[in-house]
């Protein structure tokens, strides 16, 4: 067993879903005293237990709402649990919702150092792999061109450049592996590939099993925010086709 | 504290970054750009002039001085404290993707307007010299109220963006206070006949005049209220504690907001 990753303890996400919303203070005071602001409590992750060791690849499989995108956004930082914790050790990288954090008025080339600065990328090493970047995501002919100009594939293939420079230990994929056309597709597996040999380890969302299969050598199992497998891939794939066969 | 220190080591390209992004942005697509800055103040001042000056009979050379003073310090507190009022919701696309300290994005908005404040105040110095405004050693005081307008302005504005996440009605709600600030604030009129009238406390409790005041002290030749200073003072560092305790208290529940 090599070095722990990532461990999460016990994590339990807890949303407040009200059932109108209520935008404006006179209509939340209004309600307030009308007594009419009512929450569904929610809990898209319930006692979510788990670690990760390093060079692990881990497919986290499940139905539509059974919580596979909150968790990664736990992990991310995005979402703080509303219990347990999350605990990580080394540099993580989400590539989740590519290009969604990109300043639609800045020019490809700003929102490089922007988006770069984002992930905690220093200036000299943005500055370093710029021609890389460029490169990779094929726009060197529009990189001065607004973003808002940019077509949605273009915006994610800046994203994927970017967010894959630096070689991270901890990669999250949310169904990342279809950005683009085929070509770009082709390249950007194959940067993943690329960096799974150099024992990343990975979190990976993906609604195609055989892709997960094929990427991933562990896998956990949620349903409705429960995790209910977690093991060797093989075993959990298994259990996730009954649980899909069954409905 | 202490994490909040390192993580601002850590985030300080970032926060650079969106500094940057926040002047560039201010500025693009307009020819003249930074000037702008200068440029703005300064129409401002000569329409004020022109009205208050000479149809309301308040004459005197430096007259102009005084008005671009108020109003420098006072745009700066506006559209700093608007800027970090709106900051998280036009950040939302950030906030959902990556974690970044959320702090960094008020910070940000009264930081790069600072810096355009600070450009700005090039004008002044232009305008005072023509006018014959000499400055006296009473000019090195200026760094007080500059310094405790930045910490009011960021204290109000942690406040504000905090409550701005969970009520839109703030943005409405503010740009009707600051109007009030605004006329509270003795920019084009001598705040003397108010303060000794019954209605004084509305400039004496308001720190905004009370830095603006200090400010023409120091541009004028003249010591410096101590009154002012410290009501100010002390109003900036309440305001600035409740803002980041309020930020910090509330700042997990945004996500679920935006």
């Amino acid at each position: 067993m090599g070095k722990e990753m990532l461990r999460v303890e016990h994590v339990g996400m807890k949303f407040n879903l009200s059932r109108e919303r209520v935008d404006t203070l006179k209509e939340y005071v209004l309600k307030k005293i009308k007594g009419e602001i009512k929450y569904n409590e929610f809990w898209a992750l319930k006692d979510v237990d788990f670690s990760v060791q390093k060079g692990d690849r881990v497919g986290i499989l499940g139905l539509n709402g059974a919580g596979k995108s909150t968790l990664l956004k736990v992990v991310a930082g995005v979402f703080k649990p509303t219990e347990g914790q999350v605990v990580k050790h080394g540099k993580i990288v989400p590539l989740l919702e590519l290009g969604a954090g990109f300043e639609p008025q800045y020019t490809g080339a700003e929102n490089i150092y922007l988006y770069g600065s984002m992930l905690g990328y220093s200036k000299s090493f943005i500055e370093e792999k710029y021609d890389e970047i460029v490169e990779f995501s094929e726009l060197k002919d529009f990189i001065d061109v607004p973003v808002k100009n940019y077509s949605s594939g273009m915006k994610s293939r800046l994203g994927f450049a970017i967010a894959t420079t630096v070689k991270p230990q901890i990669l999250i994929l949310d169904e990342v592996l279809s950005v683009g056309d085929a070509k770009f597709r082709k390249k950007s597996e194959k940067r993943i590939m690329d960096m799974f040999d150099s024992n990343v380890t990975v979190l990976f969302v993906s609604h195609n099993l055989d892709q997960v299969l094929r990427v991933c050598n562990k896998a956990i199992l949620l349903d409705h925010g429960h995790l209910i497998a977690k093991g060797d891939v093989e075993e959990v794939a298994e259990a996730y086709q009954e649980m899909v066969g069954d409905k | 504290m202490k994490k909040m220190i390192e993580g601002f080591f850590h985030y300080f390209f970032l926060l650079k970054e969106l500094v940057k992004r926040g002047i560039t942005l201010k500025y693009r697509r307009s020819y003249l750009g930074i000037i702008w800055s200068l440029l703005e103040p300064l129409l401002t001042m000569i329409v004020l002039t022109i009205i208050f000056g000479t149809l309301l009979g308040r004459s005197g050379k430096d007259y102009p001085v005084y008005i671009l003073s108020g109003r420098l310090l006072y745009s700066f507190f506006s559209q700093g404290t608007t800027n970090a009022l709106k900051s998280i919701r036009a950040n939302s696309g950030m906030i959902k993707k990556v974690y970044i300290p959320k702090y960094l994005y008020p910070l940000s908005g009264v930081l790069f307007n600072y810096i355009i404040f600070l450009i700005s105040l090039i004008v002044l110095v232009v305008v005072a010299l023509v006018l014959g405004v000499k400055p006296t050693m009473y000019i090195f005081q200026v760094f007080v109220p500059l310094i405790i307008l930045f910490l009011l302005t960021f204290g109000i504005g942690m406040i504000l963006a905090t409550i701005g996440v969970f009520f839109r009605d703030m943005e409405y709600l503010w740009s009707v206070a600051t109007m009030l600030i605004m006329y509270a604030s003795a920019i084009f009129y001598y705040p003397e006949t108010i303060l000794e009238a019954s209605t004084g406390w509305i400039l004496r409790y308001n720190p905004l005049f009370a830095v603006i005041s200090n400010f023409r002290s120091a541009i004028f030749g003249e010591p410096m209220n101590l009154y002012y200073t410290f009501y100010s003072l002390g109003f900036a560092v309440i305001s600035l504690i409740i803002g980041v305790i309020m930020f910090y208290k509330q700042q997990d529940k945004f996500i679920l907001h935006i």
